[in-house]
């Protein structure tokens, strides 16, 4: 089982050998080609003389730690090929995804199986190495013999990632293409993980991610990651893209993303965005910041004063989109006067035809929309909220603060 | 037009903090050791060098301050991109030793700053110890960076002991401007460790880091060199006052030799009790600030560089080498002081060495990166630069690698002088052949470096 494994520490320096068994040269370099295979080993770089060759893989016969033997000796010198993914020069000592890990890791190694196949033995990229097992074959490789590594390294814990879970880097978007660099592996994790690798990449890597990643996942993890990096984000990336990013945004978030923008270019997003989204956030933008209508949400569910139980879960049926971010229904009256709070999990214990009204807490609780963050704290700790109305000066309902906008504000003290 | 200026200093206050950091903590115990020796021996003579020290201190921190504003990466994670594994890991290994007998000398500062106000070491190192632990592991990096920029402010106390022990201010002006070479061995020495000090291969590391961590991008890089340039030149300033003051207080009234950065402040007492206890004030928040930034500076070094995972906001389980490593450093780097007869001086020599192999090292690859259009796009060195940096770097290499030797044969020197200590007798009766090693007293005296004006 063992012996199917190679490193990529061992594959460089293999001698490459003719049908004669003559040496070629030394490995210098192995490439995949994401468009054709995701981790076969497409080519070898062998180095001999003044130029570099290339080896096909299907032109091996045999890989061992004693060497590759080719069955064809039709070589071509080597060319820079953009599609190709070399794993020296574009891999090893580079940062990575590690999409089960969920963290931005470092390569210093990479395994490989060997695969015997009709045609001759074939390479494919099982895992990548992280970690001390592949720190200390690092600094061995060509000191002592691969033989001599292997058993020595077998008192260090190994630490890898699987290939599949892998994302690359790839900052060149036309690159990102031809290498095949999916993010689908991004778009699956938690909105909250993909923030907190994003906040630890490079600027240009952060860019290439949002400027390719689905619209709405861009959203979601944008809203968790840190306000300064946000406006960074956003200023590098396309007006177009910034603005379909930030129309899927929560509009109380969208606004606080657009505040920390230079004026300029939080108006031209503004200008690109759809109407709808654009007026609500425009008018948030009018709030202070630190005021109850600057922490507020407008995406809330609000029902006639009448309305009955049945009509409050036909309404969430309607609008599906904003249930995993709500906990209270409000009611108003025709002209949007607040008239009351009913807690979602009210609607549970109730018959279908109860009116609302009659499950509404007791105590009317509201805030003013001019209200400072500090009392509104206490309020919620008071009075142990999940959800707190805002109301206009006319006495409208404005929007909700909820519970985990609480939470951020506490935790940026 | 005011609102363009309100939103440039916003700007400018939003980037503040790495450089002036970076660039004060410069000035830690043994770089104010190093300035009173030059004050207290040579008077005012040695000030020219200043000018020229500041010049090649913002060419380096500039360069590391692009670097780390245009790549968002720190130098270490550059460098292993660049050059592969095994040189970081070498690298690596030889900061952490540098950095290491840093972190003593830091301590033996805080010891010895803190002897003058009549507080025992055993007391005052574990305390000071553990603040360094809590404030950088418990503390989130903001709050703890305003900490940091307020220990900034307090190098102040240098510049009002110096007014307050009246120097001649017109000589002081002259000789900032005015190049003075002897060809007296001491002289030149003192020269060049001046300007050993002022660069250390950690402050690359740091620098950049800070630069990364504090999410400065290319876009303000203006503002972020505007803020480099002011630290290092501040940092100067206050290296101004400390040779100043001893000039006046000790050398004036005939050249002495200082062995320690806390006998220069006891020196200052006979002319002024404030200027003395300023300068001890000043000397334990040098050595404390520069206690919490070695040590962190070096684990986020090492563990990016390696591939570790690292950062304050991580837990001890995610992130234990970072955790382990920095706490080792505190440990041991205060736990030597404690330790009774340890061969500190020959620590800090030891240290110097190290700072100088390493340093011409680190500079050669900062050249090359900053040059290297994949990496650094239009923000390469213009070629005019890049004759102006080679030309800093190879001054910075040449110097260093004098004062390496020069403390490579004094520690020859006084090893035959003391003929003993072949390594295979016992640890203690080699203490003893140490000349420090007597009492504890002695010992502290001993511990801030002195090394080079004998």
């Amino acid at each position: 089982m063992a012996d199917d494994l190679l490193f990529l520490t061992e594959l460089l320096g293999l001698k490459v050998h003719d049908l004669k068994g003559r040496s070629l040269g030394l490995v210098k370099d192995a490439a995949i080609v994401p468009l054709i295979h995701p981790s076969r080993v497409d080519r070898y770089l062998i180095g001999g003389g003044w130029a570099w060759l290339t080896v096909r893989h299907d032109q091996v016969r045999a890989i061992s730690l004693d060497g590759i033997y080719l069955k064809d000796e039709q070589l071509t010198p080597y060319h820079s090929d953009e599609y190709m993914l070399r794993l020296v020069r574009d891999l090893l000592d580079q940062q990575i995804i590690d999409g089960h890990g969920r963290k931005v890791v470092r390569v210093t190694d990479v395994t490989f199986k060997i695969q015997h196949e009709e045609h001759g033995d074939v390479l494919n990229i099982t895992e990548v190495d992280i970690g001390l097992r592949s720190i200390f074959r690092r600094l061995m490789q060509g000191a002592i013999s691969p033989g001599l590594v292997r058993r020595l390294q077998s008192v260090i814990p190994p630490h890898s990632i699987r290939w599949e879970h892998c994302s690359i880097l790839e900052a060149d978007p036309q690159r990102r293409l031809r290498l095949n660099v999916s993010n689908e592996i991004l778009e699956r994790m938690h909105p909250a993980d993909l923030a907190d690798i994003v906040e630890e990449l490079s600027p240009d890597d952060r860019e290439a991610i949002f400027e390719t990643i689905d619209s709405e996942v861009a959203a979601d993890a944008l809203s968790e990651v840190e306000p300064e990096i946000q406006a960074s984000i956003l200023e590098s990336l396309e007006t177009e893209k910034a603005a379909d990013i930030v129309e899927e945004m929560a509009p109380n978030e969208a606004a606080d993303v657009l505040a920390e923008l230079e004026q300029q270019t939080s108006e031209e997003i503004l200008q690109e965005m759809e109407p709808e989204p654009k007026t609500e956030v425009e008018e948030l933008l009018e709030y202070h910041e630190n005021s109850a209508g600057g922490l507020m949400n407008t995406e809330y569910v609000a029902l006639p004063e009448n309305a009955t139980v049945a009509d409050a879960i036909g309404a969430l049926k309607a609008h599906e989109e904003v249930i995993e971010k709500i906990n209270t229904l409000f009611l108003v009256d025709e002209q949007e006067h607040w008239k009351g709070s009913v807690p979602l999990a009210r609607l549970f214990t109730a018959a279908g035809a109860t009116p609302l009204k009659d499950l509404a807490a007791e105590t009317p609780i509201y805030v003013d929309v001019e209200e400072k963050q500090d009392r509104i704290t206490e309020i919620f700790d008071k009075y142990n909220l999940l959800a707190l109305p805002v109301i206009d000066e006319t006495g409208k309902l404005a929007g909700a603060i909820t519970a985990d906008e609480v939470i951020s504000l506490l935790r940026q003290k | 037009m005011l609102k363009q200026f309100r939103y440039q200093i916003a700007i400018f206050l939003s980037v503040v903090g790495p450089g002036l950091i970076t660039a004060n903590v410069d000035n830690d115990s043994g770089g104010i050791l190093t300035y009173s020796q030059a004050g207290s021996k040579y008077g005012y003579l040695p000030l020219w060098t200043l000018i020229p020290i500041t010049l090649l201190l913002i060419v380096t921190q500039e360069m590391c301050s692009r670097m780390g504003a245009v790549t968002g990466k720190g130098l270490s994670d550059l460098i292993r991109e660049e050059f592969g594994l095994r040189t970081t890991f070498f690298m690596m290994i030889v900061l952490v030793l540098a950095n290491f007998t840093n972190v003593i000398a830091e301590f033996a500062g805080i010891a010895s700053s803190l002897e003058l106000f009549h507080i025992s070491r055993y007391i005052s190192v574990p305390i000071c110890a553990v603040a360094v632990w809590l404030l950088v592991v418990r503390g989130n990096y903001r709050s703890v960076e305003k900490v940091f920029l307020f220990a900034c402010s307090l190098y102040v106390t240098y510049i009002i002991s110096a007014f307050l022990l009246k120097p001649d201010w017109k000589e002081a002006a002259v000789y900032s401007f005015k190049p003075i070479l002897m060809f007296d061995t001491g002289y030149i020495t003192m020269l060049i460790a001046m300007v050993g000090t002022s660069i250390a291969p950690w402050m690359q590391f740091y620098l950049q880091s800070a630069i990364v961590e504090k999410g400065i991008t290319a876009k303000e890089y203006v503002q972020s060199r505007v803020e480099v340039i002011v630290g290092c030149i501040l940092t100067d300033v206050v290296a101004f006052f400390i040779i100043v003051a001893c000039a006046a207080a000790i050398w004036s009234h005939g050249a002495k030799d200082i062995n320690d950065a806390a006998d220069a402040a006891v020196a200052l007492k006979p002319f002024g009790q404030y200027a003395y206890l300023l300068f001890s004030a000043g000397l334990f928040n040098a050595s404390f600030f520069a206690a919490c930034i070695l040590p962190l500076s070096t684990v986020f070094t090492v563990c990016e560089g390696l591939g570790f995972e690292s950062g304050v906001d991580k837990r001890f389980h995610e992130a234990p080498v970072f955790y382990w490593l920095f706490t080792l450093l505190i440990v041991l780097g205060g736990g030597i002081i404690l330790w009774p007869n340890f061969p500190l001086v020959k620590m800090i020599l030891l240290s110097q060495v190290i700072n100088g192999i390493l340093l011409p090292v680190v500079l050669i690859y900062m050249v090359m990166l900053i040059n290297k259009k994949s990496l650094m796009r239009e923000w390469t060195n213009s070629r005019l630069y890049n004759a102006v940096a080679w030309v800093s770097v190879i001054i910075m290499i040449g110097l260093t690698l004098a004062l390496a030797s020069i403390t490579v044969k004094q520690m020859v020197q006084s090893a035959r002088a003391a003929p003993a200590a072949p390594v295979s007798r016992p640890l203690a009766e080699m203490q003893g052949d140490d000349s420090s090693g007597h009492a504890m007293k002695t010992n502290v005296r001993e511990s801030g470096g002195a090394h080079l004006v004998r």
